[in-house]
């Protein structure tokens, strides 16, 4: 019984070790584990014992940490090399051009356009499925019927491929024969002509990819309210309040930890959406779907302009290093940890 | 040791929302107790409040289900129900044409098979790394565990995009392109699933683990008859969530893939869809439905499971 209580205890939710995991030694579990039985001065077995933990310790994380290495970590340093040469994949080895490549880029006025499109794209579809998945959250934590049914339906398309959703989407834009023709008839207009006009193909993607992201969202922020602390709820009752009230002063307050993952985790996967693009779209026409990914793509596997992709892709890595950063420093500070 | 089975379980259930047990009674706790905007507990909730939100609740409903509805009712319709207005919401007659033709259209007897191996064989080895990764986390001692952990969980930071292009060199380098190690080793590298083994991990009673060392049980024994059977339901949860990864991954495939054969399930969809124009939508949602379907079954087998591992990894 003790130890139930014990590992109970060990449970609530701890945000601070989302965004910053922590470090292992020094939760209570492994500080315990790091204590030897007996203290005793370093002896010579003492430290034979350290040193065979220390190989242990790196042939056990040896596999994965060489795959993070050389697949993670090197390329994107690497990358950065890239962006400064001239390559084709063809000739024998890249040629140095130094910083023409990011001069070509930023001359580009193309490139202008493909970067509003992917601030567009992710603002929209971060920002409008965070505060879509609170309130579609709270609405399910109000436990009326069928709210189980709604968490199951909302979930399914995150797990489908992106491939798929795009597939689909495509279809129910078709102004002829798609859902899209029957939802504008509804208001007696026509369908646009969603994938194949420019003023309509950016917002067709964006639609897709925050279908897709909404009901995640909505499933998290569902799981994290029925997680909030009852007391407090029930004492802001006591105290008279209402509604937004109870929103505004509670609810929002106390998933902030959430709210700052969702929109650090939904920037990096909304910067890397790809498959609804290159499936609906292929980033045209001309380049008015085009985001920061689909160019990387293009510019590298289409037209084999190594080094100017690399200059795209480094641009993209420098946007998000940057955008965690201030959401870090500046999100950190509002972010309200209960426990 | 079945009491600590359990227990480890009740952890999981509270710490994850995995196990039903668990959060079923909290969460109606909460909700009788919340009563937002109506009395200060749930009952006491107005009817016209509770219809107003059964309403809204329909409306999510009618957002997720009518595009998947539509996804594959227009799969099993026959060519002039697609093809025609007023849209025909119920098909008066079910076909598999739009199969067979997908099927034939393109060779989906390979996209399946290179979709099972490498979906399978990814899996397996990411949660293998996995396993030996967040066992040395949990109970090997390193001076500097800080610093490898903060960079092995950094590197969900660095998105696939900015690393494809060297990767494919690399791969390209390596002779592997067009092949199954080219697709399947580059994505082994394992943070978040080592981030869910590690969480469960490190909550594993230490008296059983040293009880283990005395009995001079090594580490390898101690991790595959403690930690590895303990952390179970986590594991699985870990190789359900990196599965549906796996299966739906596209610009990898694409680009390190050359021939029709070799082709994964996804990037065999945009082969399909080039192939059908936009003429024959039945064959097209046809094709959409072979690529959806196993993950949505795998889902909805393990609904609790993948959404509580999802939840886990954020709400910590």
């Amino acid at each position: 019984m003790t130890t139930t209580a014990r590992v109970t205890d060990a449970a609530p939710p701890r945000p601070e070790a989302a965004p910053h995991p922590g470090d292992p030694a020094d939760t209570p579990a492994a500080a315990s584990a790091a204590r030897p039985v007996v203290r005793r001065p370093r002896s010579p077995q003492r430290k034979a014992r350290d040193r065979r933990n220390a190989l242990l310790f790196l042939a056990l994380i040896a596999p994965n940490l060489v795959a993070i290495l050389v697949f993670s970590y090197y390329p994107a340093l690497y990358n950065i090399v890239l962006s400064f040469m001239d390559w084709d994949f063809v000739a024998p080895s890249p040629e140095w051009v130094g910083a023409e490549n990011y001069l070509d880029l930023f001359s580009d006025p193309r490139f202008q356009t493909v970067l509003l499109n992917t601030v567009i794209f992710t603002l929209v579809s971060v920002v409008g499925s965070i505060i879509g998945g609170i309130l579609l959250g709270s609405l399910l934590a109000t436990k009326v019927p069928l709210t189980g049914f709604a968490q199951t339906v909302a979930f399914a398309p995150h797990m489908l491929p992106g491939a798929a959703v795009g597939t689909l989407w495509l279809f129910m834009f078709d102004p002829n024969y798609g859902l899209s023709r029957w939802l504008f008839s509804l208001v007696g207009a026509a369908s646009p002509d969603w994938t194949t006009t420019s003023d309509w193909s950016l917002w067709a993607i964006t639609i897709a990819y925050a279908w897709q992201r909404l009901g995640f969202v909505t499933v998290i922020c569902y799981t994290a309210i029925l997680d909030l602390p009852r007391d407090v709820y029930e004492a802001a009752a006591l105290d008279g309040a209402h509604g937004w009230a109870l929103m505004r002063h509670i609810t929002l307050p106390l998933l902030s930890p959430i709210t700052f993952f969702l929109s650090i985790t939904g920037v990096i996967s909304a910067a890397q959406a790809f498959d609804i693009i290159s499936i609906m779209t292929g980033g045209g026409p001309g380049t008015s779907s085009s985001t920061l990914s689909w160019m990387v793509y293009e510019t590298a596997f289409m037209k084999f302009d190594i080094g100017k992709a690399s200059a795209a892709a480094t641009v993209l890595l420098v946007i998000l290093l940057v955008l965690t950063f201030v959401q870090v420093r500046f999100g950190e500070k509002k972010v309200n940890y209960s426990s | 040791m079945s009491a600590l089975t359990s227990l480890t379980d009740r952890a999981q259930g509270t710490d994850a929302g995995g196990a039903p047990g668990a959060v079923a009674p909290q969460a109606a706790g909460t909700a009788s107790r919340r009563g937002r905007g109506g009395g200060p507990r749930g009952p006491r909730r107005p009817l016209w409040l509770t219809a107003l939100y059964t309403a809204g609740v329909l409306g999510i409903i009618a957002v997720f289900l009518i595009p998947l509805y539509w996804l594959f009712s227009s799969a099993v319709k026959p060519q002039d129900q697609i093809y025609v207005w007023p849209l025909q919401w119920i098909p008066t007659e079910l076909t598999i044409e739009n199969f067979t033709e997908a099927w034939n259209t393109a060779p989906f007897d390979r996209f399946f098979l290179n979709s099972i191996i490498t979906t399978v064989g990814g899996t397996v080895l990411e949660i293998g790394v996995a396993i030996l990764c967040a066992y040395a986390f949990a109970f090997v001692d390193f001076r500097y565990k800080k610093v490898l952990f903060a960079l092995i969980i950094a590197s969900m930071m660095l998105p696939g995009h900015v690393t494809l292009i060297v990767n494919y060199i690399t791969v390209a380098n390596l002779g592997w392109l067009n092949t199954y190690q080219g697709l399947i080793l580059p994505g082994i590298a394992s943070a978040f699933a080592m981030f869910l083994l590690f969480q469960q991990m490190r909550m594993i009673d230490r008296d059983i683990m040293q009880a283990a060392e005395i009995d001079g049980a090594g580490h390898l024994r101690r991790m595959l008859t403690i930690a590895v059977p303990l952390s179970a339901p986590m594991i699985l949860t870990a190789s359900l969530i990196v599965m549906a990864g796996k299966w739906n991954e596209y610009v990898w495939p694409l680009i390190v893939t050359s021939t029709t054969d070799m082709r994964t399930l996804p990037i065999g969809l945009l082969f399909l869809r080039t192939q059908e124009g936009y003429s024959n939508w039945g064959s097209i949602m046809a094709g959409t439905v072979f690529v959806s379907l196993p993950m949505l079954v795998l889902f909805f087998l393990a609904q609790k499971r993948i959404i509580g591992g999802l939840a886990a990894g954020a709400v910590k």
